[in-house]
């Protein structure tokens, strides 16, 4: 049934889908930098921020779409997508942790209910998506299972996956322990936070969707 | 303590999605850590995130930690991978072991990728660590 429906919805999806709707989905588990990229790529062409970013996990809690940005490479060769940067997905959300970061308790347990909803939001945009960045942070171990579920619900959806090791910038970060980890995927270190190799990325968008 | 429950595969294997879903939930929920045989399909254990979400928002569930423990495809041999594709098809996948505890009890499953460690959360103040 599920697999019918999965048919169903991308045959229609395919059937009216033009380019300059194309969605480029932000997943990835919180603290990632999602919201760093997604304000990187606007910064680079939009010359202004989408997202606010902070140190606390979920900082973003509501979907955020940047619609018609458009890159060019050195070629000339232009695309033009609509920018959605996700809540990040996790398993577990405890208020508790975030009055540890400092926060009082009634905004702790708002913040918590709010990130729930986020992660459920940001679930059921996956089937919108026409290819997604699944951004993870290199100095983490990129063997939790958020990361290997939202991959493979994207292999099964059949949605085009870039993997980005993010915060190559830092002393930590193991871009060959992610590798191993998603061996049958592209992996591409950046730092979003700096914009090093952000021109890379954007020549592996245009393999990924064009 | 640590209390785990074995759910074998054929105890789930005849329910729909969300009541398999549902009842490994029910048993976290009880702070019982969950051996499962085999895997759940790539859409429920997506499923089982949504609706631990839903869960931590309407109670003082603190949601799940997740692993599961899965052979490699590319060591099975040619014939062997169609023919266990062909099992898990009807019959859903028993490779492998899906572990599903409760956040209030496990603080972290590593996986690293064969090996499996479950670290517990502390409790009055010893710290308890059981290593599989």
């Amino acid at each position: 049934m599920g697999f019918l429906q999965n048919f169903l919805n991308k045959f229609f999806k395919n059937l009216f889908k033009k380019k300059s709707h194309l969605k480029l989905g932000l997943y990835g588990p919180p603290n990632g930098g999602k919201s760093t990229l997604a304000n990187r790529i606007c910064k680079d062409w939009l010359d202004e921020e989408m997202s606010s970013v902070s140190n606390i996990p979920h900082e973003t809690r509501e979907i955020q779409i940047k619609e018609q940005i458009n890159i060019k490479n050195d070629k000339g060769k232009e695309l033009t997508f609509n920018l959605v940067d996700t809540p990040g997905i996790a398993t577990k959300i405890d208020y508790e942790e975030f009055i540890k970061k400092g926060m009082k308790e009634k905004t702790a347990k708002k913040r918590a209910k709010e990130a729930t909803k986020g992660v459920i939001e940001a679930i059921k945009w996956l089937d919108d998506m026409d290819a997604v960045s699944v951004v993870l942070d290199a100095t983490k171990d990129p063997y939790s299972q958020v990361n290997i579920t939202i991959v493979g619900n994207l292999a099964a959806r059949d949605i085009p996956v870039l993997i980005i090791a993010n915060k190559v910038d830092l002393k930590k970060a193991n871009i060959n322990k992610i590798k191993a980890a998603f061996p049958q995927y592209e992996v591409i270190g950046i730092s979003a936070k700096y914009g090093k190799n952000t021109k890379e990325f954007y020549e592996r968008l245009f393999k990924l969707v064009g | 303590m640590v209390t785990f429950q074995f759910v074998p595969h054929h105890e789930i294997e005849d329910l729909s999605s969300a009541k398999r879903v549902n009842k490994l939930l029910n048993i976290v929920k009880q702070n019982k850590i969950v051996l499962l045989e085999g895997r759940l399909r790539k859409e429920e254990e997506t499923d089982l995130i949504e609706i631990t979400m839903e869960e931590i928002s309407k109670s003082k569930f603190k949601g799940i930690e997740l692993s599961v423990i899965y052979p490699e495809k590319d060591k099975f041999s040619g014939v062997k991978k169609v023919r266990q594709g062909f099992v898990n098809m009807l019959l859903g996948d028993r490779q492998g072991l899906t572990i599903i505890g409760p956040a209030s009890v496990v603080k972290k499953i590593e996986q690293n990728p064969d090996n499996i460690e479950l670290f517990t959360q502390e409790v009055r103040k010893s710290r308890k660590r059981n290593k599989r």
